[in-house]
Parts: structure tokens; C-alpha cells; sequence
């Protein structure tokens, strides 16, 4: 042996883990490097810059559009109007409701925001300055920004642009049992009636919304890289839109900024990034500020709700009635499964066995934004559980009984489950008073209320304190295919899974994280299913001539749906890496057992194979059983049987400063029920989010408008987000009900902390000033007239 | 306008119109594209870098303001023999969801820790308090760098 020999590889001497667990993410590498790759990161040679001409009237009538001046300019390449849309038949664009919207205006302008022109030009310096140059000429029409005067008689009509409207009414929607609702509230010994209101907000993601268009002429092929949460969504709609073929559209998703449903729907100026690439010829990059995203992408709520609750003197809750109007602005590009016009609203009766409900959604066109559906709330289950856990709320305050007692007496049993609730929904798995009891116990619930008791014995100038409680269910991963589609595309997952010689893996998706985390979670799925390392597994998203169809990241769906095909191609090549371990030890395959991550003769450690070795078996010359294939690859769809339902109960204690009504958040108490937990450190993570997002929406966050749909809220100064200094450092701790029909009994939990939170944080305001009722954001202004008896609606600002 | 400036250790000469701001020099021109922006208004701090040393929000920055100086930004933060502490901070505690805003969060982080070796957790959220985060709810960003402080006070 020589000096210079090459050592034999030795293998690393900490062994890696294999499965779930809090491992460190795959995808921080480059993030903390400032290596990610999003959109507007994207530079291709002789790329182009767009930006779109935004209406400043929330409604009016064009006159005449003069791009004249734009065009000369020395740096513009192209300018489109409407009129020039409209001759390609491109005008309009589907929304993901069936709806339509305007790509660039034509006839009118429908809220203050909306696109009208849009510059390609060499630079975005000069893309904007060419905006100065296009002169347009309004007509002002009256603005309707009251959902609640759209149907009025004298309401301005909206959607002229389509045959035979005459008013704005949108759609009517019921669920639940009308008739035995009405009859257990006309014997109820109590009824408890509140208007409430979820305001217009803004998921507000901090990477804004973009894309880059990119055709080549030659081979036909149009590439968009773009901010999507449902590439293939996209894609399937962009050859509706363009006439594209759908096999010539390539979209690439890149890393996301941050998408929490704003980064869904189509966007018009993605549509005409699209229109000048086929014009220049060149690729063009179109990336809105954040006044365009605030101002014209998806917002989320605007829920105007009458909520009744019937129940007996010591509080046993018999019925539930809601009766909603939807503002969704000026198109309907709710982003929800076709068959549910209000999202999941109608899963209201929450966590609670109510024997009967009903509820009614009516929707309205108004001069504002389009969307509704978005801000992570689990298809308007945030609406519903907000509406919910504020009425039991009230029903406390009225019949003077502890919210906890209340809720504890109310609460489905665990033996009720699987549970089939008043309006349909059929609940897989929980035992809420555990989950509930864990959460007064942390946030030792009888010292806060003596605590509480003896600050309001010594009354003065001391902070009010105010302990607020929610308890949640939700319903996610949407969804069986045969009772949800969007646009007719059903709600399955794709999912394929390669293994190569060596036994390294390639794992293809069709959801889109957008910080979840895919590329640790999905690979701890198949490193559990398959004994090999998470490091040895690449996932691949985002980019749709590299991953099979699915419908894309939103309504926390990735762990329950692609998280399913994910485990099922797992086994799949489990499986067949059981035929080829046979053939290696001359055995049947029906005497093997699987042990400890690798096949072995049944009682016989000794013989076991690992999937690497038994991968690198499947591509040699090993023979083989006639009729199998070799290699171990393998592809799937998953349709889920049914929903998961993750649940939760959340404390919140706040001090609230008698003299100006400044609500200081003190503890957070969140107990989560997600089902089995891959990576703890991320569903945690995930959960911190999600309850930073209820302390903005209570107290801060809020897009109101003026009596002229002049928007509010429509910069970082006005629409405000929470920081480190308003979010406390939240206590978290968890039960676990696995989903029976999960193959894995994952539930999800992207969403639920966002869909819990608020409630929370406005009980425990409202409990500190000793009020019934007043709507979010509970801002010090607010506070203080609530506690003068005098609250305000706060979405509009119509004086 | 001629300008020249050093980005994290590397001088550029460049001729630039007078409006330019500074995160689209760096992003746009020098290809630097881990500095990040966010909002026209300077609430989200997702541009933060330093400039001579101190934090700015390089969107409130014209790059001619920011000639003959010393600016780092997130490509600066790694060190020839590996990640600087905070980043291995925010990597250890999941000090980072969606990747958008953590260049400047960790930005404002070195800046905290060459100054304060030792911050508490109030220290650090009045620190990081001019810059948002929509994934984190800041729980695990104030953990990372208390985890950064750690690192350092070990090395």
C-alpha cells in the first residue's frame, strides 16, 4: 500500500436522522445566504419592465385613453390599453370563481386601484415615468362603498358590462335546517342576537406580487415566472386566457415571499406582462409596490354578520343561526372550491354539539377590490369561527356565565366522533375538553381570574385586564374531488417519486410553499415511509414541466393532501422494492417483512436490505420476476376521502390602559391539535405566525375606505401589521388526534392559529372594558369609544 | 452621476442617474439580490443593510448618498471559514419562514451584536422593531438571535 492510496469513503460520523422530528430546513441555506430565488430576483437577457396605470376613481366611465405621448418615449417599447386587449379578445380574463375581470379596463373603471394601461419600457425607473405620460379622461360615476346600501334602489350599478344585471347582487347561499333551527329558537329560554363585523384586511405578504413573461417566438413556448401558490392552476388558465396551448406554457414559481392566499388568483397585469412579451418579443418582468398590492390583490373577510345563539338558562347551546352579507367588491374572484359560493362558512357551529343551524350568505358588488378569500382562512372558516366564538361570548356575558364554563359544557365529546354537525361537514377525530383543559391550565386560568377580580376590587388608574378564550375547529385539505374542484379542476394531488441508482431521491409536487417548508416536510414524509436520510430526498415544486398537476398551496392543503400522495408514492416504491429485495435474497416477496427501514426474510435481521442497496439492485442485472419493470420509481394521485380537522384552544390576557384604550397584548396561551407533528420546530412555527396575524387583526389591521372608495389603507403607514413590540412571546403545547383517514394522521396547520387567534385577543378587550360587543381592529381610539358606550363601525369612514 | 462605492469589501464605479435608490443599485446594477424590498414607505425594513456600518432601510437611501461608503449587505455576512453566528442562529432556531424579510433582520442582528453581545429579549425586539415579519410572529427571530449571541460568546 502506498501513501497516496485514496482512502476508502467512510461514512459521516453522526449518523443522519431518518423521519420526523425537529431537523433544521433544507431550504435556510440559501436564505441566509441571500441566495433564494424570487421573482423579481429573476434577470433574463434583454429583459423588458412593466407598469401598470392604476384608476384613481373608485368608479367612473373612460372617455378616452391618450397613450401618445407614452409611446415616443425614448425607453418605452410598448404601451396596451384596454381597446387594444379587447380587438385580441383579451380584455377580460376569468376569475377562479367563474366570474370575469376586466385585464385592462374598457368601458369603466370599477374601484380605485384597478388597472387601465399598462408601459413595457427598457427600465422601471422609466416604465414609471411613462405612466405620467398617458392621459386619461374620466367620467366620475358614483361610488358604491357601502355593502349594506347595494341593493338599494338608488344603488349605482356596478356590473354594467354583463347582460341583463340590474342590480349588484352577487349570489344567495343557505345551509343547515331552516325549519328546525326556527324551532329551537322559538322555545329557547334564551336568545342572544350580535351584529358583527369581520373587516376588510389584507394578508399583505412582505415579497409583493410579480411575474416575468417570457415567449419564444420560435418554438412557441411562453414561460411565466411568477408569484403562485397553484402553478398548474395558472397554467391551465393561461392557455384559457391566451389561447395558448397548454403544453407550450411552462410556469415557474422560484421561492415565494410569503403568499398566506394573496398570491393565488391571476393577477390582470401577470395577463399583460404575457401581452407585452408577445408583442416585444423580449421577456418582461412586471413586479407591483406595495400600494398596488395593498389597493388591487386579494383581500380577505369583509363579512357583515347577524349572528343569533339560542340556548338554555344554564347554558346549553340548541341552535345557531347567521345571516351574512359579503362585500366582494367589484368581481367575484373568490378563490374556493365551486360547489361552496361562501367558502366553508357553513362549518359554524364549530367546536360545539348544536343540534340544529342554519345560516344565510347574500354577496354584493361594491366599488372596491376583488377577492375575499384569502389571509389564511381556511375558505371563510376564519369568518364563521370568529363569528362563533364571539357569540358565545356574548351568550356568556348575557346569561353571566364563565366563557371557559361555557365552552366546556358545550364542547363535542370525544366519543361523538367521527361527527356529523348540523350543516354536513363529517368531523375525523379530537377530544377538545383535553386540548381545552391544557390551555386553562397553562394559562392557569382561576389565578388569572382572582388576579382579574382583585384589580377590579381596587379599581383607580391600574391597566384593565381581560383573559379572552376561542376554541376552534377547522376543515382543511380540500379536498375529495367528488365535492371540490376550482373551475372544474378537481382537488387531487400529484406526486412522483424517483430513485436513483445510488438510492438518492427525487420527490415531485404540485403544492408551492411559500415559507411552510415543503422541501424539509415532504422529505421527512418519505425518509420516514423509506429508511433513507431527508438529505438524500430533493423536493421539487413550483415549476409545472417538472412536477405532475395538482391544485397548489392554499386552505392548508399541503400536509393533507399532497402530504398523503407524498407517503402513498412512498409506499408504492416500497413496495416495489420488496419484489426486487426478494429477488436479491432468492426469497418471495410475501416472506419479507419491512423492519427498521430496510426488508428483511421475515425473523431475520441479518438478510435485510436497505432501499439504497435494493435501489441500486433495481437498475443492474439483477433478474428479475417476469412482468416486473425494474427501477423503483413511482407516481401517484391522491384524492383525500374526506377532510382533516384541526382544532385548538387559545387564551389570551391583555391590559388595557384605562385612559387611552391601548390594548397591550400579556400572554398568549395556544394548544394546538394538529394530528401527527413531522417537523415540530415548523408546525411551531407555523402556529407563531398564524397568532401574530390575530393580534394584527384585532387590533391594528384594517382597509376602510372614504365615502368616494378613496382606500385608507393602502400603504404600510396607514395599513398597520404587528411587530415584535405587539406580539408577546406566545406559550405554545399540543394534543394529538391523528386523522383516521390520513395516511400518516397529519391534519394540517398552516392556517389554524390565524383562523383562532382573533377571537381571543377581542374576548380578552372586551372582557378588560366590560363590553358586549365591538368590532375589530380594536385600535386605542376604538377601544376608548367602546368604553364610552359610543363604538363605530370601522370599515367605512363615511363623514 | 459617477459613483463609487464598496460593497462588502469590493469597490464598484458605476454611473448612475440621481434617483437611483440604493436597494436597486445594489439589486439591479451590482446583482446583489439577497438585500430585498418590500414597501414604498419605509415601514417593512425587508432592505435593511448597513451603510458605514449602521442599519438603513436602503429603499429611503439614494445610491449617491451611499458614495465613498462602506456598505455590507447579505452576501457580506459569510465568513471564509463559514456562516457568520447569526446566520447560523437563524437557521438553528427557525428564525426564518418564507426567507423574504430575514437579510435585513439579520442585518439589524450583527449591528445588535457587535454593539450589545449580550441583548435580552427587549433589547432585541425594540432592536428588530422597524422591520415586519408576516411568517414568524417574531418568536423564533428574537430565539435565533439570542442563539447568535450564544454561538459568539462560545467561539
Amino acid at each position: 500500500m502506498t501513501a497516496t492510496q485514496i482512502p476508502a469513503r467512510v461514512p459521516t460520523p453522526t449518523p443522519t436522522p431518518v423521519g420526523y422530528g425537529s431537523i433544521p430546513r433544507k431550504e435556510d441555506a440559501r436564505f441566509v445566504r441571500g441566495r433564494g430565488s424570487f421573482v423579481d430576483d429573476v434577470q433574463l437577457p434583454g429583459m423588458l419592465y412593466g407598469a401598470v396605470l392604476r384608476s384613481p376613481y373608485a368608479h367612473a366611465r373612460i372617455v378616452s385613453v391618450d397613450i401618445s405621448a407614452a409611446e415616443v418615449h425614448p425607453k418605452v417599447r410598448a404601451v396596451i390599453t384596454g381597446d387594444m386587449l379587447d380587438k385580441r379578445g383579451m380584455a377580460w380574463m376569468p376569475t377562479l370563481f367563474g366570474d370575469v375581470q376586466a385585464v385592462l379596463a374598457t368601458d369603466k373603471v370599477r374601484f380605485q386601484g384597478q388597472e387601465v394601461a399598462f408601459v413595457v419600457a427598457e427600465d422601471h425607473y422609466a416604465a414609471r415615468d411613462a405612466l405620467s405620460l398617458i392621459e386619461v379622461e374620466y367620467e366620475p360615476l358614483p361610488a358604491l362603498v357601502d355593502a349594506k346600501l347595494a341593493l338599494a334602489p338608488d344603488a349605482p350599478l356596478i356590473r354594467d358590462d354583463l347582460d341583463g344585471r340590474t342590480d349588484n347582487h352577487v349570489f344567495d347561499w343557505s345551509a343547515g335546517n331552516k325549519a328546525a333551527t326556527d324551532d329551537a329558537f322559538a322555545t329557547a329560554d334564551v336568545v342572544a342576537e350580535c351584529e358583527i363585523l369581520y373587516p376588510r384586511v389584507h394578508p399583505a405578504p412582505m415579497e409583493t406580487c410579480g411575474a416575468i413573461a417570457s415567449l419564444d417566438r420560435v418554438s412557441g413556448k411562453l414561460t411565466v415566472y411568477a408569484t403562485s401558490q397553484a402553478p398548474h392552476a395558472h397554467r391551465t388558465m393561461y392557455a384559457q386566457v391566451t389561447g395558448l396551448p397548454e403544453h407550450k406554457i411552462q410556469i415557474i414559481a422560484g421561492d415565494i415571499g410569503g403568499g398566506f392566499g394573496n398570491k393565488v388568483a391571476i393577477y390582470p397585469a401577470y395577463v399583460c406582462a404575457i401581452v407585452g412579451s408577445i408583442l416585444t418579443g423580449c421577456p418582461v418582468k412586471w413586479t407591483e409596490d406595495r400600494s398596488e398590492n395593498l389597493m388591487s390583490t386579494a383581500f380577505a373577510r369583509d363579512f357583515h354578520m347577524h349572528g343569533e345563539i339560542a340556548a338554555t338558562s344554564d347554558g346549553k347551546i340548541l341552535a345557531l343561526r347567521a345571516n351574512v352579507l359579503a362585500d366582494l367588491g367589484a368581481f367575484n374572484g373568490t378563490a374556493q372550491p365551486t360547489k361552496f359560493p361562501a367558502g366553508f362558512f357553513h362549518m359554524f357551529t364549530g367546536s360545539y354539539d348544536i343540534a340544529a343551524a342554519h345560516c344565510e350568505v347574500r354577496s354584493v358588488h361594491t366599488n372596491k377590490a376583488p377577492g375575499g378569500v384569502a389571509y389564511s382562512c381556511s375558505f371563510r372558516i376564519a369568518e364563521a369561527s370568529y363569528l362563533l366564538e364571539r357569540m358565545v361570548d356574548v351568550l356568556a356575558h348575557d346569561l353571566g356565565m364563565d366563557p371557559a364554563q361555557l365552552r366546556m359544557r358545550n364542547l363535542l365529546r370525544p366519543e361523538q366522533f367521527p361527527y356529523t354537525c348540523a350543516t354536513g361537514w363529517e368531523y375525523d377525530s379530537g377530544d377538545y375538553p383535553t386540548t381545552l383543559r391544557l390551555a386553562l391550565e397553562m394559562a392557569g386560568y382561576d389565578e388569572l381570574r382572582r388576579e382579574q377580580a382583585a384589580r377590579r376590587e381596587g379599581g383607580g388608574d391600574a391597566p384593565l385586564m381581560g383573559i379572552g378564550l376561542s376554541f376552534f375547529t377547522e376543515a382543511v385539505g380540500a379536498g375529495p374531488r367528488k365535492m371540490m374542484d376550482i373551475l372544474g379542476l378537481g382537488m387531487a394531488d400529484g406526486a412522483e417519486l424517483r430513485l436513483h441508482p445510488t438510492g438518492k431521491a427525487v420527490l415531485r409536487l404540485s403544492c408551492m410553499s411559500q415559507g411552510q417548508g415543503h422541501a424539509t416536510t415532504f422529505a421527512q414524509i418519505v425518509s420516514q415511509e423509506l429508511g433513507i436520510s431527508p438529505d438524500d430526498i430533493e423536493v421539487v415544486e413550483g415549476d409545472t414541466d417538472q412536477t405532475p398537476f395538482g391544485l397548489g398551496t392554499y386552505g392548508s392543503r399541503s400536509t393533507a393532501v399532497s402530504g398523503g400522495a407524498a407517503v402513498v408514492v412512498a409506499r408504492k416504491v416500497r413496495d416495489r422494492a420488496r419484489i426486487v429485495a426478494a429477488a436479491m435474497l432468492e426469497a418471495l416477496p410475501d416472506d419479507l417483512e419491512w423492519a427498521e427501514g430496510r426488508w428483511q426474510v421475515k425473523g431475520v435481521p441479518s438478510t435485510g436490505k436497505a432501499i439504497a442497496e435494493i435501489a441500486t439492485a433495481a437498475h443492474s442485472g439483477l433478474e428479475l420476476p417476469e412482468g416486473v419493470e425494474g427501477h423503483l420509481d413511482a407516481t401517484t394521485v391522491y384524492n383525500p376521502p374526506n377532510l382533516t380537522y384541526p382544532y385548538g384552544a387559545y387564551v389570551c390576557v391583555v391590559d388595557v390602559d384605562p385612559g387611552t384604550g391601548q390594548v397591550k397584548v400579556r400572554r398568549f396561551v395556544a394548544v394546538d391539535d394538529c394530528g401527527v407533528r413531522i417537523n415540530p420546530m415548523i408546525v411551531e412555527g407555523q402556529i407563531h405566525g398564524g397568532l401574530a396575524d390575530g393580534v394584527g387583526m384585532a387590533l391594528m389591521e384594517l382597509m376602510a375606505f372614504d365615502a368616494n372608495g378613496n382606500h385608507l389603507g393602502a400603504s404600510f403607514m396607514d395599513y398597520l401589521l404587528p411587530t415584535s413590540m405587539e406580539c408577546p412571546s406566545w406559550e405554545l403545547g399540543q394534543t394529538v388526534s391523528p386523522s383516521p383517514h390520513h395516511p400518516i394522521g397529519a391534519k394540517g396547520i398552516g392556517e389554524s392559529a390565524t383562523v383562532g387567534s382573533p377571537a381571543a385577543v377581542v374576548n380578552a378587550v372586551l372582557d378588560a372594558i366590560g363590553v358586549r360587543h365591538a368590532d375589530m381592529p380594536l385600535t386605542p381610539a376604538h377601544v376608548w369609544r367602546a368604553m364610552q358606550g359610543r363604538a363605530l363601525r370601522t370599515d367605512v369612514a363615511l363623514e | 452621476m459617477e459613483i463609487s462605492i464598496t460593497v462588502n469589501g469590493e469597490d464598484y464605479r458605476r454611473d448612475v442617474e440621481p434617483r437611483l435608490l440604493l436597494v436597486h443599485l445594489l439589486r439591479d446594477k451590482l446583482r446583489l439580490t439577497g438585500t430585498h424590498w418590500g414597501c414604498d414607505t419605509s415601514n417593512c425594513g425587508v432592505c435593511v443593510v448597513l451603510l458605514d456600518g449602521v442599519p438603513v432601510k436602503s429603499c429611503t437611501v439614494l445610491a449617491v448618498m451611499a458614495s465613498g461608503r462602506q456598505v455590507r449587505t447579505v452576501e457580506g455576512l459569510e465568513r471564509s471559514d463559514g456562516l457568520d453566528p447569526v446566520q447560523q442562529g437563524f437557521i438553528d432556531r427557525h428564525g426564518l419562514q418564507c426567507g423574504f424579510c430575514t437579510s435585513g433582520m439579520m442585518m439589524t442582528a450583527r449591528w445588535l451584536l457587535d454593539h450589545n453581545p449580550d441583548p435580552s429579549e427587549r433589547e432585541i425586539r425594540e432592536a428588530i422593531s422597524g422591520q415586519v415579519c408576516r411568517c414568524t410572529g417574531y418568536e423564533n427571530i428574537v430565539r435565533s438571535v439570542r442563539r447568535a449571541a450564544e454561538l459568539e460568546a462560545g467561539s
